[in-house]
């Protein structure tokens, strides 16, 4: 007998059905070969199947029962606070966590360590485009409008994303869109198979999407597509807007961007004229020390076009991970409280501290993003112990070396991992956890639709869910109640924390889930249907009004120059999933890093297809089989970012972060290749 | 606390202030603009000539925070005493001046053109304000046929602007082929061609020397005694830096006046910017160089390093329904080619198409394209940039390529993405059909839609290695 559940990897969440013994079935919208062999890992003898403690740094490390690799957990945890206070310990989640462990890890760092030190690599994926939709919509939901809306519109906009590639079965609603007549346009430095598959694909320098959508907005201007009624009915801000993209005439787009201007016309017309329309941003326009502003540039012009409230249009970003959305709803992000509350919020802390019996004021205040954490540890003069979960920073932080080396420094480093990564092979302690099929928990998808993973299969013996993990962790800090080991009991626990929010999961429960109610949220009470469709009426700002706010292009963060002519700018390959833990130990998941460059580019330097080549910025080096290829701006070079060691691609990226959503700037920086003849590659 | 004064509030002097209080809001600038209008975007004039645009569409971005005198045109700059006075009596004190004065348009001294009192006549404009478009329109609307006189880039605009008023419109022009400052004579035929096309009237070869008419225009008269009927003649021969105040100022002034790589005046405290400004003995016309000064300039006032090297100007024209760009070194011809110098050419002038490229030891230091701009993209960056250039010069006119058919992609071209499914591994597999594909590969269970390459491609495989397989 199967039971129903979802996959474990992106934020389209597939349906699929697993087995006892293993086996997977698709649900209605297929899968990929990557959910079709997620089961491979719950057997693979390259899982964790009992805890692992070092007895000294340096030294290896080495088997222990639970019982003593807890002590030692919350003792190290215990003994940091003794020394420098609350803040002496970090807490750093993931993005691919479900609802309960995110809201029950942002729980044990506000309750039981009262720390203030706690983000998650989220931050890394939908901060941009979360911060910009806050501040146009007064809410992040990052579809919102039901996935249905795709197939069903007549032009889609796909700025940096390779959902072929990245989420393929998503693609069958671009199919569906083009089968009926409709128009897609990506715009990608890379010709993806995403881009091959497009009516037009734009190929703008990587980090110039503003001045592109600027540029676009100056064009629907002159081609009379803007719609001032609605813009006058239910938007503020536009003149400013109006004034701003003046600049942006098609000729200095050309010069900033390298798109011409007859595909500019061209774009904003199959857009325009469309009488349903979406533009979807996902990393490639966010990860950018701009990538908030980005994302506006993009708000601006579907505001400016009357797209958004509006049925079966609207801007939407492209969630990444897994449980991308619930993650950042959920109170592991540094200045959030569940509900998608504000931590420096005093009634959303006076709510939530009602919910989990504590004082208001006993609530820390907000922390610090990300990669500002990861960059303070140890060393770095801040915390000096680090519970980590559900992330793997060594491979996917940015300048990850730097990152690593802050990591080593640590005094007392705790990772809860099913495989041995490689920032869990640094730890003190590698607590072993379940994976996704032998639990119960809830994510929240791409569209902002909570859908439940039914347990299918038991753990193997000396493994424990991560519930578990944090149920033990609190009752050895002192909390032995208010930790449930039941992912139910937590999610009731967060419907009532997050009721009254943004993100208010009040009226969902598991057996609604389980009599396959599909709920967007919000969804206030039981007897609440959901809500497919945000701001059809108002927006969710103060007046209920959309904001459009100017934006320019900045200067590039790091120009290229003589000694680093490149743009490099990294991302996803189809068989391979964020940091790689689990797909690079499923051998049916083929595949080595590469790095893609331009035969123009290749001729240049003498590199032939399938040759070593040796990527360098100024904060790293890494050695890659060169992949040539015309399909790549021959300015710009491509590495994915899902291997370690002098595979790693982040070894190679910057730490410049965006001012607001404090997003590295992993899409755009300055490189050079090399060959290299004798220096050994692996 | 500096004080810094501007003159000038057209494209150089708004960017430049904006550039200016971004860096550094605390300073106390202030700015006289002789237009008594806020600052616009002068790109766009053309759009409000041909009604497609409004004259309160195309204001500039203003950043609060400088006092701005609108209307207020500054007659005298004291620099003994640091201090410009405004014709209004107005006056300011600045530690910095930065001269942003533009340019004038030049009036032919043509016989007729104006009367006694220097008033141009009636039926005659300028074309360089947004007044003037202003004024251009509403004439249009009681006018039955225009002249436009100067066939360069600004009045091919102004050409284009008044084919929409549904106006005959004739173009006279001195010089033998059209806007010959960025086109070679092929080019310039070209765009002749197509500007005839939409029923433009050009007369080429000879300069206007009369205007016509004494209360009010009829018509212009060429030197070679041709005559050319209108009662509305638009001016666009040209511009000339607006230098007056700065020569009355003593500073040192050639076309423009004269700055050194900083932008500064040879007086350390007046810099100056845009179209008044000569700097390497260029004055630039455009605004792409107005703004890079402007960015400099404010970089250098706000004490970080820079300096400004020159600007790689790129000119674009929508002429009718004929794109035009135009960068860099144009005229080297064929014959010209060898020691390190390449032109590429490409030419359909029956479709009113014209491409060329000047290269000069692999780096593209100039390019035409009329017609089809499909490269301008690439092309512009890479003139730019003085990025390195293919080894096959084609694909920098052809940019695109087509996608492969099913039964020509070689073994190794992933078929399903979802599945990485190549090609190869779908030849090999045996199957004949997509649903043993799906069951023998996984192929098509993804998002579905290779099913249609997959049928393709089993199709076209051979028996004979279906055989083999089997």
């Amino acid at each position: 007998m199967s039971v129903d559940t979802h996959c474990p990897y992106c934020a389209l969440q597939c349906a699929m059905s697993l087995t006892p013994a293993g086996e997977v079935g698709a649900g209605p919208e297929g899968l990929c070969r990557k959910g079709w062999t997620a089961a491979d890992l719950l057997a693979s003898p390259q899982r964790l199947t009992g805890p692992l403690v070092r007895d000294h740094k340096g030294g290896p490390l080495r088997e222990a029962t639970w019982n003593e690799a807890l002590d030692r957990a919350a003792g190290g945890l215990r003994a940091a606070q003794a020394v420098a206070g609350p803040d002496a310990v970090a807490v750093f989640g993931g993005g691919g966590l479900t609802n309960e462990k995110a809201y029950l890890l942002g729980k044990l760092a506000r309750v039981a360590l009262r720390t203030s030190q706690i983000d998650y690599n989220g931050r890394f994926c939908m901060s941009s485009a979360a911060a910009a939709a806050h501040r146009a919509f007064g809410l992040d939901r990052g579809m919102p409008f039901p996935l249905s809306d795709v197939g069903a519109a007549e032009c889609v906009v796909l700025v940096g994303s390779n959902v072929a590639e990245t989420m393929p079965p998503f693609v069958q609603h671009l199919a569906r869109m083009r089968e009926a007549g409709g128009s897609l346009i990506v715009i990608d430095p890379r010709r993806t198979p995403t881009a091959d598959a497009a009516t037009l694909h734009l190929a703008p320098q990587p980090g110039t999407d503003l001045a592109l959508a600027n540029g676009l907005l100056f064009l629907a201007l002159e081609e009379g597509l803007v719609d001032e009624d609605f813009l006058a009915a239910r938007t503020t801000g536009w003149q400013d807007v109006r004034r701003c993209v003046a600049a942006y005439w098609p000729g200095r787009v050309e010069r900033t961007t390298g798109v011409g201007e007859p595909d500019l016309r061209r774009a904003v017309r199959l857009l325009g004229r469309a009488s349903r329309a979406l533009v979807l941003t996902a990393r490639g326009a966010e990860q950018h020390a701009h990538g908030v502003d980005t994302a506006s540039s993009w708000i601006n012009l579907s505001l400016a076009l009357g797209l958004c409230g509006r049925e079966g249009s609207g801007w939407g970003t492209l969630t990444g991970q897994g449980n991308g959305q619930g993650g950042r709803e959920h109170g592991q992000k540094a200045d959030q409280l569940p509900g998608y509350r504000r931590l420096d919020d005093p009634a959303a802390r006076a709510h939530v501290a009602g919910v989990w019996g504590i004082d208001p004021d006993d609530l820390p205040a907000p922390g610090v993003s990300a990669y500002e954490l990861l960059d303070s540890l140890g060393d770095g003069g801040g915390p000096r112990a680090l519970l980590l979960l559900g992330s793997n920073p060594v491979v996917s932080a940015p300048n990850a070396g730097h990152v690593a080396s802050r990591l080593a420094s640590l005094d007392h480093l705790v990772v809860a991992d099913l495989v041995l990564s490689e920032t869990a092979a640094m730890a003190d302690v590698v607590l072993p956890t379940a994976q996704w099929a032998e639990e119960d928990g809830t994510t929240t998808n791409l569209e902002g639709r909570v859908l439940l993973r039914r347990k299918a299969v038991d753990p193997p013996l000396g493994v424990r869910t991560d519930l578990q993990v944090l149920h033990e962790l609190a009752a050895r800090l002192g909390r032995t109640t208010g930790f449930p080991t039941s992912a139910e009991e937590v999610f009731d626990e967060l419907r009532r924390a997050s009721a009254g929010g943004i993100a208010d999961y009040a009226g969902i429960s598991y057996a609604r889930l389980s009599a396959g109610e599909q709920l967007h949220w919000p969804c206030p009470s039981t007897d609440h249907p959901g809500t497919p469709r945000l701001f059809l009426d108002r927006f969710a700002t103060a007046d209920g009004r959309a904001r459009l706010v100017a934006v320019e292009q900045p200067d590039e963060a790091e120009p290229v120059s003589e000694a680093f002519p490149l743009r490099l700018t990294t991302g996803r390959v189809a068989m391979q999933y964020q940091s790689g833990a689990q797909t690079r130990r499923i051998s049916a998941l083929p595949g080595d890093a590469f790095i893609e460059l331009h035969l123009d580019l290749a001729g240049r330097l003498g590199v032939e297809d399938g040759e070593r080549v040796r990527v360098s910025t100024v904060r790293g080096q890494a050695w890659l089989r060169a992949k040539v290829t015309d399909a790549i701006r021959s300015d710009t070079v491509f590495v994915p970012f899902h291997w370690a060691g002098k595979k790693r691609a982040n070894s190679l990226t910057g730490d410049w972060l965006d001012p607001i959503s404090k997003m590295p700037a992993f899409k755009v920086c300055a490189a050079r290749v090399d060959r290299v003849f004798s220096e050994a590659v692996r | 606390m500096k004080r810094v004064v501007v003159i000038g509030n057209g494209m150089a002097g708004a960017r430049f202030v904006d550039e200016l209080l971004s860096r550094d809001p605390s300073l106390h600038v202030t700015v006289f603009g002789a237009e008594a209008r806020p600052a616009y975007n002068r790109i766009l004039l053309s759009d409000v000539l041909a009604g497609k645009r409004r004259r309160e569409d195309i204001a500039l971005a203003s950043r609060a925070g400088a006092v701005r005198h609108l209307g207020s045109e500054v007659v005298g700059i004291d620099r003994a005493a640091r201090t410009v006075h405004a014709h209004d009596g107005r006056a300011a004190a600045y530690d910095v001046l930065v001269l942003a004065t533009g340019s004038l348009p030049i009036v032919p001294p043509v016989h007729g053109i104006a009367g006694p009192d220097g008033a141009l006549l009636d039926g005659v404009f300028a074309f360089r304000t947004v007044e003037d478009c202003a004024a251009i329109a509403a004439r249009a609307r009681r006018s039955s046929r225009a002249v436009v006189v100067g066939g360069g880039l600004l009045g091919l605009e102004a050409a284009r602007g008044l084919l929409q008023h549904g106006l005959p419109v004739d173009i006279v022009h001195g010089n033998t082929h059209l806007m010959e400052v960025q086109l070679d004579p092929t080019g310039g035929a070209v765009l002749l061609r197509a500007v005839e096309a939409l029923g433009v009237g050009v007369h080429l070869g000879s300069f206007a020397s009369k205007v016509t008419g004494s209360r009010s225009v009829t018509g212009v008269g060429l030197a070679d005694g041709r005559q050319v009927a209108g009662d509305l003649v638009v001016l666009a021969c040209g511009v000339r830096p607006h230098i007056a105040l700065a020569r009355q100022a003593g500073l040192a002034v050639g076309r423009g006046v004269l700055v050194d790589d900083a932008l500064r005046t040879d007086d350390p405290h007046i810099f100056a910017i845009g179209e008044c400004a000569q700097h390497r003995g260029e004055v630039y016309g455009l605004v792409a160089p107005a703004w890079e000064q402007a960015a400099v300039l404010a970089d250098v006032l706000t004490g970080a390093a820079a300096s400004y090297a020159g600007s790689r100007v790129v000119t674009r024209l929508k002429a009718m329904d004929l794109d035009v760009a135009a960068m860099g070194e144009t005229a080297p011809e064929l014959a010209d080619v060898g020691d390190g110098l390449e032109v590429l050419v490409w030419a359909d002038p029956a479709r009113h198409t014209y491409s060329k490229l000047v290269v000069r030891d692999d780096v593209l230091v100039g390019a035409l394209l009329l017609g089809d701009l499909a490269a301008v993209g690439v092309l512009t960056q890479a003139f730019d940039r003085r990025s390195p250039l293919p080894a096959d010069r084609r694909s920098l006119l052809q940019p695109r390529r087509s996608a492969a058919a099913p039964a020509d992609l070689a073994d190794d071209d992933t078929v399903c993405t979802c599945n990485a499914v190549t090609a190869g591994a779908l030849r090999e597999s045996g199957c004949r059909t997509v649903a043993e594909a799906a069951l023998a590969t996984r192929a098509t269970t993804g998002c579905g839609t290779c099913a249609s390459a997959v049928a393709g491609l089993l199709a076209a495989c051979t028996p004979a290695l279906q055989r083999k397989t089997a």
